[in-house]
């Protein structure tokens, strides 16, 4: 036996005696996938495989260390704070509030009713609008979000997904009023409608209509919007919503599998439109596991993109990432301690190689953040980049003998869940079957019992409580807007040229019954002011709704 | 305290799509006793309230984390008492600010749970609230 297996022998030995006589705090230490467990000590023997095949170099296959060579030393992640509420007016106001603090891009959060495709006098509409987000019904308000705001300056994610092409077709004629070309823009679109099923709701049409909508937004881009991000395939929701780290990884990329193969299948080049994919992660507590999945979840999808796939563009193997912390974490008991919590969290997504970052504002347990709150979220991304020095080297963390073994781990157990899924037919097919479902509601249900006894312990919520907190201050919504809204629509339907949106819908429900990529027809009528809820409406009637299965 | 099971309805009232503590509650429910029914998202109070009477509940728990709770809760205990069903304790939870507590309480909501509550303290208020069924 080697040296160093006799020392680490005796080394063992000699602590199983000294737990022996001190307990250690628990039997077992695992991650947050229960199925992986800690060991006391990782050394060189935890190591495995050949550096290069493995880990390679930043912004080389398979990309484990980042997808570019010099990382933040560049340039910093972009500083991208999620915001919207209320009215198109405030939520301008917000974002350059924002741009004036130095924040680097924009994130729009939409309302739910224009997430889900209803004009905000619908009768689903009631109580919804403006809460979560801002109020978008027709081209007039995208208008008014935009004002100001140089669309060939900025890159704008939006974070929608069911009526995606309704809100890139206003930004794009927005764009074009200002005299910037569709080919100028750069910006994301969420259009990730598989992680809708499983854990966010908010769908419209079912799986083959809402594959066929994403598969002619990446047609149309790669023609059109070269630089637009056509899809942030979202780990993000699936994690909120109760997942491990493990399934998050799994999950998405399963995902991201479907829509690659739904693409091909309707005859795209893969490295047409491959190199446009982008991904939303989460960014939990568990701080090394987080940065190790962020690390493994780059390596597999590259191996699958080169080797599944057959895709020769490198731009085609990365997996670029946008991160937000986690907001089930954040505690309404003593709100402060968020700030904490979101520290330790954007600081792995950091040393996890994101390419932007949402940090959470401490209130968000509460309600939407108040303008102060969403300053200090994003002053601790400029303490981590500017003061803390972990940017200043690419993927720190590299060759820990903990952070290697953890990614290796991590891989592992993700792939054998894609390897599952394959079986079941893909990723649809599992959804349609709610396996993803329920095997995210059991991990829920699972945290949230360790929380109930104890044995996760929640700081401020199941330990070291303080009774009688003082109440925060926190953001209102304006109880009129919903009113003024509606106002406004009933103006809209007036004013503009009735028979050109009536010829636009038309135009747009034929080429819904045939196959036609409809992006053409989804600008001309936002172009033409028809409304938000009248283009879902019309493709609702040629596509049908979704209806998830019972529980 | 009779044989007969409780019954409730887990409902989703709204766009919200948030429905991991709905679906923690239910199955928490279901694990103290209780036959809970769960009604999936994007319900208006219309239906939530059909689907009570048809289900013949005890209770019906509202969740909503999107800030429409209050013009969708207070709707529904309305909808009740205009059909006659107004024996159903109504409670509610989700990210609801405190302040907002006192109006949805003199609305009819029973009790309102925010983030943090203990499962116990919601089936525990259930068994200590929901009227003994004839």
């Amino acid at each position: 036996m080697s040296d160093f297996k006799t020392r680490l022998q005796d080394w063992q030995a000699k602590a199983d005696k000294a737990a022996s006589r001190f307990p250690e705090r628990s039997e077992q230490f695992r991650t947050s996938a229960e199925t992986i467990e800690v060991k006391r000590l990782y050394t060189q023997d935890d190591l495995s495989g050949d550096y290069l095949e493995k880990l390679g170099f930043p912004g080389e296959y398979p990309y484990t260390r980042g997808v570019q060579p010099t990382m933040y030393r560049s340039r910093f992640w972009t500083m991208r704070q999620y915001s919207g509420f209320g009215s198109a007016e405030e939520t301008n106001l917000r974002f350059k509030y924002l741009l004036e603090n130095g924040q680097t891009g924009l994130s729009t959060a939409f309302d739910l009713p224009t997430q889900i495709g209803y004009d905000s006098d619908d009768l689903m509409a009631k109580g919804e609008v403006g809460k979560v987000g801002v109020a978008i019904a027709s081209l007039k308000d995208m208008e008014t979000l935009l004002s100001g705001i140089e669309l060939d300056k900025v890159s704008t994610s939006m974070t929608i997904n069911a009526p995606a092409s309704v809100l890139l077709a206003m930004y794009i004629a927005v764009a074009e009023k200002q005299g910037v070309s569709a080919d100028k823009i750069s910006g994301t679109i969420q259009n990730d409608i598989l992680k809708e099923y499983v854990a966010r709701g908010t769908y419209i049409y079912p799986p083959e209509a809402s594959m066929r909508l994403i598969t002619d937004i990446f047609g149309y881009c790669a023609e059109h919007v070269p630089n637009w991000n056509t899809i942030s395939i979202s780990g993000y929701h699936i994690r909120e919503a109760g997942s491990t780290a493990v399934q998050e990884v799994a999950f998405t990329l399963s995902n991201a599998i479907a829509y690659v193969d739904a693409a091909v299948k309707s005859g795209l080049d893969v490295d047409r439109f491959a190199p446009r994919l982008s991904f939303f992660f989460n960014a939990h507590n568990n701080f090394l596991e987080e940065i190790a999945k962020f690390r493994a979840a780059r390596r597999i999808w590259s191996r699958i993109m080169k080797e599944r796939f057959g895709a020769r563009d490198p731009k085609s193997w990365q997996l670029r990432f946008h991160t937000q912390t986690g907001g089930s974490t954040l505690t309404a008991q003593q709100p402060d301690n968020n700030i904490v919590r979101v520290t330790l969290q954007a600081l792995a997504a950091v040393l996890g190689g994101t390419q932007s970052l949402h940090t959470n504002s401490k209130d968000e347990a509460l309600a939407l953040p108040t303008e102060e709150s969403a300053r200090i979220a994003l002053r601790t991304q400029q303490i981590i980049a500017y003061e803390s020095g972990v940017a200043d080297t690419v993927d720190p963390l590299a060759g820990s003998y903990y952070i290697e073994s953890l990614t290796d781990e991590v891989e592992r157990q993700a792939l054998e869940y894609i390897a599952k899924i394959d079986e079941m037919g893909g990723a649809v097919k599992a959804i349609e079957q709610g396996y993803m479902q329920r095997e995210i509601q059991n991990a829920a249900y699972h945290a949230q019992m360790s929380i109930e006894d104890a044995s996760s312990v929640v700081v401020g919520v199941n330990k070291f409580r303080i009774e009688n907190e003082p109440k925060p201050e926190l953001q209102k919504i304006n109880p009129e807007l919903e009113r003024i809204q509606n106002e406004r629509l009933a103006e809209l339907r007036k004013t503009r040229d009735n028979d050109a949106v009536e010829a636009a819908l038309t135009a747009l429900r034929q080429a819904a019954k045939g196959s036609d990529n409809l992006m053409p027809f989804i600008i001309e009528s936002v172009k033409a002011y028809a409304t938000l809820g009248e283009i879902c409406n019309v493709m609702r009637d040629v596509f049908g709704e979704y209806q998830p299965a019972q529980w | 305290m009779s044989e007969t099971k409780i019954r409730v309805l887990v409902a989703k009232p709204g766009l919200d799509g948030h429905d991991r503590g709905a679906l923690v509650v239910a199955k928490a429910l279901r694990d103290a006793g209780m036959e809970v029914i769960y009604t999936g998202l994007r319900q208006t109070p219309q239906q939530i309230v059909a689907s009570a009477i048809q289900e013949d509940v005890d209770v019906i728990g509202l969740s909503s984390l999107s800030g429409a709770h209050m013009h969708l809760f207070p709707e529904v205990v309305r909808l009740l008492q205009e059909q006659g069903a107004d024996d159903v304790l109504v409670i509610g939870g989700g990210v609801i600010p405190d302040e907002d507590i006192p109006a949805l309480r003199s609305a009819g909501i029973a009790e309102v749970f925010t983030p943090g509550t203990p499962l116990s303290a919601m089936s525990e208020y259930i068994y200590a609230h929901v009227k003994e069924r004839g």
